[in-house]
């Protein structure tokens, strides 16, 4: 018998499963449970998109694309990020379509990192980050973010972590978990730190549609932030695409040119499918989106309003489809609350902690659920609150 | 105020202080918005959608095809107005295409239904002919799926 310990690599063995395993399973495998836990949107992708994707079967465009992905599909994603956030790439060599957002996220972390660099993750976050840089040998630096900065990172809390070994800073905006939103004051305020110095940004924007009371800025639109930013998007959260599994990164050509190897080697091409399927989203699905985003806004109010009412503060989130409700006032630490929510009430919302150590005393809950499920999850959690 | 009869369209029974905090508007604006459109007209009731099938009540629904003659000067509200006085009728749709009104009508049976077909709408004077085309299944009424419950495939928790 092979003793699989001894083979293991330390760093794979010592990496966290996302999440708090032990919750997760019990609530999958729960039925007849009310749910605001996922993290992903519940329309379906629109008709058109399912069609282009079904067109380009029916003509057996099936194939390894380049690397890079379709050449007319990056043309349409610089098309879309000039006209959105007035960023520009050269679509040959600065754009490179990825599987999800979340490859674009690894290649680039992977692409970027030596042994002993330093990352800074402001938290609480989206989980892949810190496991990622660990397995290549960075060091995760979490930065914490709080409920009255409105979970953004200050520009105090990040020159306060910056060491001569800082290499990236993560800036995950709109956030998962949060909600949080950075506008361009605050945007600012970060470039005016990074400025002047060699430290990159990956700038993760996958909810950049999302936004209810501003319209995203991507810092790399800010004066020199261009030469040092990585922009990671994709179709899963704009487009509601998430199995589809596509999503972009974008930046200066000698960081992408490093990545494309990554790429190329772990990855060949995103699926042919997928990228065939996001032309149609890119030139065709504007009016789709601001009818979601128009939907998800309203039940945003409802949800964050639903919070307070039932005495659990939570800030007026302004993008993604989360609020983040504080717990503290129940005197339960969030897996407690999430636990004892799941049994008593059969309601689903995931423990703030999940998403770092600054989660604590937080719950995650989605608005990504039709009005009536919304008011009835909040209806049980109210009933659960005063049962404690 | 469009959004606002946007909700009310998918959702009409949602109460005025919770449609003001998903409009970012105030309660009794919202409920001065909707006295409004009750007196404009624009909103003109309030049902439930309701799967008869599953109410184990006895409820046939049939769509009558109406060719008629249309009348000078009237045109075909004079028949229109007159076959929606019946109390069968759910609604009454003047049609471009092949026929002129569409009728839908409900009645506890096949039965009551080509007779009333029959007795009543046949033998009126501008009425040329009829096809009656009864429902079989319901699969989606008025934007909500009828013929499946919604099973949510996306798990109960994610990140």
């Amino acid at each position: 018998m092979i003793d699989y310990s001894k083979i293991l690599p330390e760093k794979v063995v010592k990496m966290k499963p996302s999440g708090i395993r032990k919750f997760f399973d019990i609530a999958n495998e729960m039925d007849n449970v009310i749910s605001l836990g996922v993290g992903e949107p519940d329309f379906q992708t629109p008709w058109t998109i399912r069609d282009a994707a079904i067109l380009s079967l029916e003509r057996g465009q099936t194939r390894y694309t380049s690397n890079w992905g379709l050449m007319e599909l990056r043309k349409e994603i610089a098309n879309y990020l000039k006209r959105r956030f007035d960023i520009s790439y050269d679509p040959k060599n600065e754009i490179v379509v990825t599987v999800g957002g979340s490859e674009g996220i690894d290649i680039c972390i992977r692409a970027l990192l030596n042994e002993g660099d330093e990352v800074l993750i402001p938290e609480p976050c989206f989980v892949c980050y810190d496991p990622i840089v660990s397995l290549c040998g960075g060091v995760p630096v979490p930065v914490p973010t709080k409920a009255e900065d409105n979970f953004r990172l200050t520009p105090e809390a990040l020159k306060a972590r910056i060491t001569p070994k800082t290499k990236l800073l993560i800036l995950p905006y709109p956030n998962n978990p949060t909600g949080a939103v950075m506008r361009r004051e605050h945007l600012e305020a970060i470039a005016e730190v990074i400025r002047g110095t060699d430290i990159m940004v990956l700038s993760d924007e996958i909810y950049s549609e999302l936004t209810y009371s501003s319209s995203h800025v991507s810092i790399a639109s800010l004066e020199g932030m261009w030469e040092r930013t990585i922009v990671i998007n994709g179709f899963s959260k704009s487009y509601s695409m998430t199995g589809w599994r596509l999503g972009y990164a974008c930046g200066p050509e000698p960081i992408l040119h490093q990545m494309i190897k990554i790429h190329q080697f772990a990855i060949m091409c995103a699926p042919s499918t997928s990228q065939y399927a996001a032309i149609e989203a890119l030139r065709h699905c504007d009016p789709q989106i601001r009818m979601m985003v128009e939907d998800y806004d309203m039940r945003r109010r409802l949800t964050a309003d639903g919070f307070n009412r039932i005495g659990l503060s939570c800030f007026e989130p302004e993008g993604a489809f989360y609020v983040f409700p504080c717990i503290k006032s129940t005197g339960l630490s969030s897996e407690e609350f999430c636990e004892k929510l799941l049994f008593s009430k059969r309601v689903a919302v995931v423990p703030g902690n999940a998403f770092g150590a600054s989660g604590e005393g937080y719950i995650r809950v989605s608005y990504s659920y039709s009005v009536e499920h919304i008011i009835e999850a909040i209806k049980r959690i109210e009933e659960f609150i005063n049962t404690l | 105020m469009d959004k606002l009869l946007r909700i009310l369209d998918t959702n009409a029974r949602l109460s005025n202080e919770q449609l003001a905090v998903m409009l970012g508007a105030k309660a009794e604006d919202i409920a001065a918005a909707i006295a409004q459109y009750e007196a404009d007209g624009v909103i003109r009731g309030y049902k439930a959608l309701i799967d008869w099938d599953r109410a184990c009540t006895d409820h046939v629904t049939a769509l009558i095809e109406l060719r008629v003659t249309p009348k000078r000067d009237l045109g075909f509200e004079e028949i229109a107005k007159k076959i929606m006085l019946f109390d069968e009728v759910e609604s009454v749709y003047l049609m471009s295409g092949g026929y002129d009104l569409a009728v839908l009508i409900s009645g506890k049976n096949f039965k009551d239904i080509a007779l009333f077909v029959a007795h009543r709408l046949s033998p009126m004077d501008s009425v040329l002919s009829t096809a009656t085309h009864f429902v079989l299944r319901r699969y989606k009424d008025s934007g909500i799926v009828f013929c499946d419950t919604d099973h949510d495939e996306r798990g109960n928790v994610s990140l």
